[in-house]
C-alpha cells in the first residue's frame, strides 16, 4: 500500500532573493535578446508557427527574432495553476504555488547495482524497480524516468520507461526522455488509455512532458515538436534550460538568467500560440561551469542561487516551476553529496518551487544510487521540517509545563512533552548512537539506505495496473516499433 | 627587436587576444621573419606559459581556450606565407570531429577541436548532426588519424559504434583511432563498442589524442583514458 505523499506546503519561511526591480531588468533583458538576436528552433512546425504570428523568421539558420508584445501577449494565455494527476487520484499534485512535489533524478545511463554494489550500465528493468521503490517513499510525489532503458530500441525506448513506471507505481508520471514527435504520439496514446481516453487525459493528465533546451539561445528539433505533441492533448509541457555559466551562458549569474530565461519563455510562448491555455510549466537547472573542466556542476553557490531565482521568475510569468536541486557531482554518497543536495534544495524549496528534481544519483545525474535516493529522501525531509517554521501561541510557548517543572527537573515526564514530541524530527539515517556502539558496528547512512531500499524493493507491492491496460500499452510500443 | 617582437607574440597568446596576435603575425611577416621561427620562438612560448599556468591550478579553462583562439589566428595569418616559403608546421595529427546524428548537442566536441589544435593538432569540425558515413569520408579525403565523434542522448550514442564498425568494414582500423566522448559515455561502453580512446573533458582529450597517434601503427588494443587506471 502506498503510503500519502509529504508535500511541502503552507511555509513560514521565506527568503529575498530579486527585487522586483531586478526581475523587471532580468525580463526587458530577456525580451531585448529574443527581439535582436533571436532563439534556435529547428523545427519547420515551430518556424511556421512563429512566422504565422508576425515572428521575423530566418529559415535557414532557423533563428526566431519575436517582438516583445508577441512573447509577452502568449505567455499572459498560460495557466497558472493546474493539477498533475495520478493513476491513484489521492496522488494528484496541485501546482499551485502553496505545494512543493518531490520527483525522482533523471536520466541516468549507470545503477549502483542494490546487491552487488557494482556499477554497471542501466537496464529497463532498472526502471520499474526504481519506480516501485520511489512509489512506496512518501517524499517522492512524481516520478522522472530515473536512468535509460538502454536494452530497448533507441526509437521507443522512451515508451518502455513510461510503461515500466506505471507497471509499477501509481503516482503521476514526467518523462524526459522522449524526444521524437511519433513517440510523443504513442506516449499520449498510453496515458489516454489508462485514463480512459483523449478527452478523460485533459481532465487527468496521467502523464506530463518535460524537454531540454539547447544553450545558449536554442531548442532541439524533435524536442519542440514532442511539446507541441503533448500540448495538443492538453498534457501539461515544460523546457528546461540547463544553461551553465562559462559556456553555455554568461560567466555572470544575471546574464546565464537571461539566457537560459530566453529559452524556456520562447518555448513556452510557442506551445501557447499553437495550443492557447495549454498547460506548461517553467524548468530549470542552471548552474556553473567547472573552472577547470568546464563541466556541468550541479552545484556549488552559484548552483544554490539559481535554485531560488528562477521561482521569481516563473512567479513573474505566473507559471509553475520544476526545478533542478539535488543533482551532486560527487561521485559517492558523501560530504560533497550532502552539502551539494540539503543547499540546492534548501533554496529551491524555500521560494516554492512546485516540482523539486530531483532524488538519487551520483556523478551529476549519471549514476543511479538507492542510497542516494534515500538519503536524498531525508535532506527533504529535513527541508519540509524546517519550512514550517517555528510556531509561536499559547500552546508552544509551554508556560504551563515550565511553571510545572521550574529551575531544575525535566520535562520528559510532561503532558505536554507527550503532546508534541512527535513533532521533533527523527532522523533515519543519521548517527547519532553512542561512540563505542559505532566503533564496534563501523556503519553508516550509505548502509542503512542501502538495507532500507532492498526492503522496500523486496516488500512493496504497488497497486498494481490492470492487466490488459499494460497489454495494451505493449499493444501501442509494438505498433510504435514497427513503424 | 625580434626578441621584443618574440616576446610580445608569446603575450599576446597569454593574453588570449586573437587581434593582437593577428597583428603581431603580419608584422612578423613584413619584417621577414620565418613564420615557423615565430611560432616556435614567439607564440609557442605563450600557449606553453598558459599550459603550465592550467596546470599548476593559476589558469583556468576559459584562458586556455583564449590562448587557443589566438594561436589559431597567428597560425592562420602566417599560413599563406609559410605556403610561399613551401614550409608547413609539423602537425600533430589530423582529427576529424563531429557530433553524431541526430544530435545538436555540441559544446565539449567543439571545446575539443579548440583544445586539439592549439595543442598542434590538424582539426576539421564537421559540427553537429553528423552522418557516420560523412564523418567517414572525410577521415579518408584528409587521411585522418583520429576521428572524435560526442553524443549526448543514450539514444544517440548508440551510433559511436557505427563509427568504429564502418571502419572496421572499411579496413580503415586500426590505422584511423576512434575517440568518443559526451555525458553518457562509460569506459564500459568505450570498452563494448572498441573505441580507442575516451575522455570527459577537453583537456584529457588532448592527452589521449597525443598517446593514440603515438601509438600510430603500433597495432595496440589497448584503450586510451585520460586518467591513471
Amino acid at each position: 500500500m502506498t503510503r500519502p505523499i509529504k508535500s511541502i506546503t503552507d511555509p513560514k519561511l521565506s527568503l529575498g532573493i530579486l527585487t522586483p526591480e531586478e526581475v523587471q531588468r532580468l525580463h526587458q533583458a530577456t525580451l531585448e535578446v529574443i527581439e535582436s538576436v533571436g532563439v534556435r528552433f529547428p523545427s519547420k512546425r515551430a518556424l511556421e508557427t512563429w512566422a504565422a504570428h508576425g515572428a521575423t523568421v530566418d529559415w535557414e539558420t532557423s533563428i526566431v527574432k519575436a517582438p516583445a508584445a508577441l512573447i509577452e501577449a502568449a505567455l499572459k494565455k498560460a495557466p497558472p495553476k493546474y493539477t498533475l494527476a495520478a493513476r491513484d487520484p489521492a496522488q494528484d499534485l496541485p501546482l499551485d504555488g502553496n505545494h512543493v512535489h518531490l520527483g525522482t533524478d533523471g536520466c541516468g545511463v549507470e545503477v549502483i547495482d542494490l546487491y552487488t554494489g557494482e556499477r554497471r550500465r542501466s537496464g529497463l528493468k532498472d526502471v520499474g524497480e526504481i519506480a516501485r521503490v520511489a512509489d512506496y517513499l512518501e517524499e517522492v510525489a512524481f516520478h522522472w524516468v530515473a536512468v535509460s532503458a538502454q536494452d530497448r530500441p533507441p526509437h521507443t525506448r522512451g515508451l518502455h520507461e513510461i510503461k515500466a513506471i506505471w507497471d509499477n507505481s501509481t503516482k503521476h508520471v514526467q518523462t524526459e526522455s522522449i524526444y521524437s514527435e511519433a513517440e510523443a504520439h504513442a506516449a499520449i496514446e498510453m496515458a489516454a488509455s489508462i485514463v480512459g481516453g483523449r478527452e478523460a487525459l485533459r481532465q487527468r493528465p496521467v502523464l506530463s512532458i518535460m524537454q531540454c533546451t539547447a544553450p545558449p539561445l536554442g531548442h532541439d528539433g524533435g524536442s519542440l515538436e514532442a511539446a507541441l505533441v503533448g500540448a495538443e492533448a492538453g498534457v501539461p509541457v515544460g523546457f528546461m534550460t540547463m544553461a551553465a555559466c562559462l559556456t553555455t551562458g554568461p560567466a555572470t549569474l544575471a546574464g546565464n538568467l537571461v539566457v537560459g530565461n530566453a529559452e524556456v519563455i520562447t518555448g513556452t510562448a510557442l506551445i501557447q500560440l499553437a495550443c492557447p491555455g495549454a498547460p506548461v510549466f517553467y524548468a530549470a537547472a542552471q548552474s556553473a561551469s567547472d573552472l577547470r573542466t568546464g563541466a556541468y556542476t550541479g552545484g556549488g553557490p552559484e548552483d544554490y542561487l539559481f535554485g531560488a531565482a528562477t521561482n521569481v521568475l516563473s512567479d513573474f510569468y505566473d507559471i509553475p516551476l520544476s526545478m533542478g536541486s539535488f543533482a551532486t557531482g560527487a561521485k559517492q554518497p558523501n560530504w560533497q553529496a550532502g552539502v551539494d543536495n540539503s543547499l540546492s534544495t534548501f533554496m529551491a524549496s524555500i521560494v516554492m518551487s512546485d516540482m523539486l528534481l530531483g532524488v538519487g544519483f551520483l556523478h551529476g545525474s549519471r549514476i543511479w544510487s538507492y542510497a542516494e535516493m534515500l538519503m536524498d529522501c531525508e535532506i527533504y525531509s529535513l527541508i519540509r521540517q524546517m519550512m514550517q517554521g517555528i510556531v509561536v501561541d499559547d500552546e508552544t510557548l509551554a508556560l504551563e509545563a515550565i511553571r510545572l517543572v521550574g529551575p531544575g527537573g525535566n520535562f520528559l515526564t510532561q503532558k505536554h512533552t507527550r503532546r508534541h514530541m512527535r513533532e521533533l524530527f527523527v532522523p533515519q539515517f543519521m548517527d547519532r548512537r553512542p561512540y563505542n556502539e559505532w566503533q564496534e558496528k563501523r556503519d553508516g547512512a550509505a548502509d542503512w539506505a542501502t538495507a532500507k531500499a532492498r526492503q522496500i524493493l523486496e516488500t512493496h507491492q504497488p497497486d498494481p495496473l490492470d492487466p490488459r491496460l499494460s497489454a495494451e500499452l505493449q499493444r501501442i510500443i509494438d505498433v510504435a516499433e514497427k513503424a | 627587436m625580434t626578441p621584443e617582437l618574440f616576446q610580445a607574440m608569446a603575450q599576446s597568446i597569454i593574453d588570449g587576444d586573437s587581434e593582437a596576435a593577428e597583428q603581431l603575425a603580419r608584422q612578423a611577416i613584413e619584417a621577414g621573419i620565418d613564420p615557423l621561427e615565430a611560432i616556435n620562438k614567439g607564440f609557442v612560448l605563450g600557449v606553453n606559459h598558459v599550459g603550465n599556468e592550467f596546470s599548476c591550478g593559476n589558469a583556468f579553462l576559459p584562458e586556455l581556450v583564449m590562448a587557443g583562439e589566438a594561436m589559431k589566428a597567428a597560425v592562420s595569418t602566417l599560413e599563406p606565407e609559410m605556403a610561399r616559403r613551401g614550409t608547413a608546421r609539423q602537425v600533430l595529427g589530423v582529427v576529424v570531429l563531429g557530433t553524431i546524428q541526430g544530435d545538436i548537442h555540441d559544446i565539449g566536441k567543439t571545446l575539443v577541436g579548440t583544445m586539439l589544435s592549439a595543442a598542434g593538432f590538424q582539426v576539421y569540425d564537421l559540427g553537429v548532426d553528423v552522418p557516420v558515413e560523412t564523418l567517414v569520408a572525410k577521415a579518408r579525403e584528409v587521411d585522418a588519424d583520429i576521428i572524435g565523434v560526442s553524443a549526448l542522448l543514450t539514444t544517440t550514442m548508440v551510433r559511436q559504434r557505427d563509427v568504429v564498425e564502418a571502419l572496421d568494414d572499411l579496413g580503415l582500423r586500426p590505422r584511423v583511432k576512434v575517440m568518443v566522448g559526451g555525458a553518457p559515455v562509460t569506459s564500459e561502453w568505450v570498452a563494448e563498442i572498441e573505441a580507442d580512446g575516451y575522455s570527459e573533458d577537453a583537456i584529457g582529450a588532448v592527452a589521449v589524442a597525443k598517446k593514440l597517434v603515438a601509438m600510430g601503427k603500433s597495432h595496440s588494443s589497448e584503450v586510451l583514458h585520460d586518467a591513471p587506471n
